[in-house]
């Protein structure tokens, strides 16, 4: 073991070593590692974010599907009230309706009966007066006694 | 091993603790180790080129299996960097704390390639009849580490405190400021400098060496016999099972220590 120019030719071998590792070794893999770190801790953080803006969004949710149920129970609610009205509507149309219906029946009933009684009571006069031709054939002359017989037609009617 | 000669103990040992040399200029201080040199070189533009490969393409998005381990490695150095260094780590001492660890340990791991059929590979394939595997095996490699390291402690020192604060720390720690008390604080801070790169150095160093061998040893008692090569691959599977523990942690405990030192370096007392 002796010390000769090998120390010295080692040293600045190790020199140059150190500086190669201190200018491109080093540098480049710590940027990454910081990197890394950065991209890791903003990643947690989004994701805090995410998770924080996820709590919100189905509290709001609930909050509509909430509002949207009331909505849709006042909807229903209406919905029966006008349908009871509408069936209230029907039966009073439909009675308003039958009754008209019925008035003209009655009216043409009236009609009816009015006309009849006016047929028989012709026939009735036209046989009176038949009947009464038929007696008094020999005895009346038709002519003398036209004005009486048109007074009982009269009468008769 | 070496062929043509002779084959006893003390060539065995010194053939494998001979560094491949190549002579500079006169005078014993310049000559090279080439092998310690190259094999450091080559290692360490091997794993800082691996990282630089996998951290180039690096995303921050999912990491490929490759990124994620670099990640690993880069986290685990800089949480042991968090812990002992108060400042921005990010500019300096992370880095080189990772170069010295990915760097160590890669030099240490060489350690644990069976070393003789290293030596033959060398010899018969490039023709290299001394070749050491294991640069943190030469005193050099460590020394020039840790020495490259107390220089940073200074210039930190100086930097960071400016000259008068350390020299105020110098002459006015551990002990305290009375002017008596200077030449005492002064020699136990020298004392420290001193003891500073010797312990750093030297615990990686014996550490390494230690653990090489005793390879050699079982390697040794391998060629006794049968008996010594059931013993030495028994004791030698054992052996390098417990030097991946040891590699691993003296790469460790280097780069911790030299973290430390650089911390001691940016705080003041």
């Amino acid at each position: 073991m002796n010390i000769n120019f090998t120390l010295i030719s080692q040293a600045v071998a190790f020199s140059i070593f150190v500086w190669f590792t201190v200018k491109f070794v080093w540098p480049p893999l710590l940027r990454a590692i910081e990197e890394r770190q950065k991209q890791i801790a903003d990643g947690l953080a989004a994701g805090e974010r995410g998770k924080k803006e996820l709590e919100l969004a189905s509290q709001r949710s609930s909050e509509v599907l909430k509002e949207a149920k009331q909505r849709a129970t006042e909807i229903i609610a209406q919905s029966e009230k006008r349908a009871t009205e509408i069936v209230e509507e029907a039966k009073e149309n439909a009675k308003i309706e039958g009754n008209r219906i019925l008035t003209a029946a009655k009216a043409e009933i009236e009609h009816e009966i009015f006309g009849a009684k006016e047929a028989l009571r012709q026939q009735i006069a036209d046989l009176a007066l038949a009947g009464a031709t038929k007696i008094l054939r020999r005895e009346v002359n038709a002519k003398v006694h036209a004005d009486l017989l048109a007074s009982i037609q009269k009468e008769l009617k | 091993m070496a062929s043509d000669l002779e084959l006893t103990p003390t060539s065995y040992i010194n053939h494998h603790l001979t560094n491949l040399t190549a002579s500079l200029g006169d005078g014993p201080f310049w000559t090279l180790h080439v092998d310690t040199l190259l094999m450091s070189i080559i290692l360490g533009v091997l794993g800082m080129g691996i990282l630089w490969l996998i951290v180039r393409r690096a995303t921050p998005g999912v990491p490929t299996k490759r990124q994620a381990f670099v990640e690993l490695l880069v986290e685990f150095v800089d949480s042991q960097v968090k812990n002992t260094f108060h400042g921005d780590r990010h500019a300096f001492v992370a880095p080189a704390a990772l170069t010295i660890f990915v760097w160590v340990l890669l030099l240490n791991t060489m350690d644990l390639l069976p070393i003789d059929i290293m030596a033959s590979i060398y010899e018969h394939v490039f023709g290299l009849h001394n070749w050491r595997s294991v640069p943190t095996t030469d005193v050099n490699t460590t020394f020039a580490l840790a020495l490259s390291i107390w220089f940073l402690m200074i210039f930190f020192n100086v930097k960071v405190k400016g000259l008068g604060g350390w020299s105020y720390e110098l002459f006015c720690t551990p002990f305290g400021k009375n002017p008596i008390l200077w030449p005492l604080n002064l020699l136990f801070n020298l004392i420290e400098y001193v003891s500073k790169p010797l312990s750093h150095s030297l615990r990686l160093f014996g550490n390494i060496y230690a653990g090489e061998i005793i390879f050699l040893l079982l390697g040794m008692w391998a060629a006794t016999g049968v008996t010594g090569s059931f013993f030495s691959v028994i004791l030698g599977a054992g052996w390098l099972i417990f030097h991946i523990l040891i590699v691993t942690l003296q790469a460790f405990i280097f780069m911790m220590l030299a973290v430390v030192y650089l911390s001691m370096a940016h705080e003041s007392h």
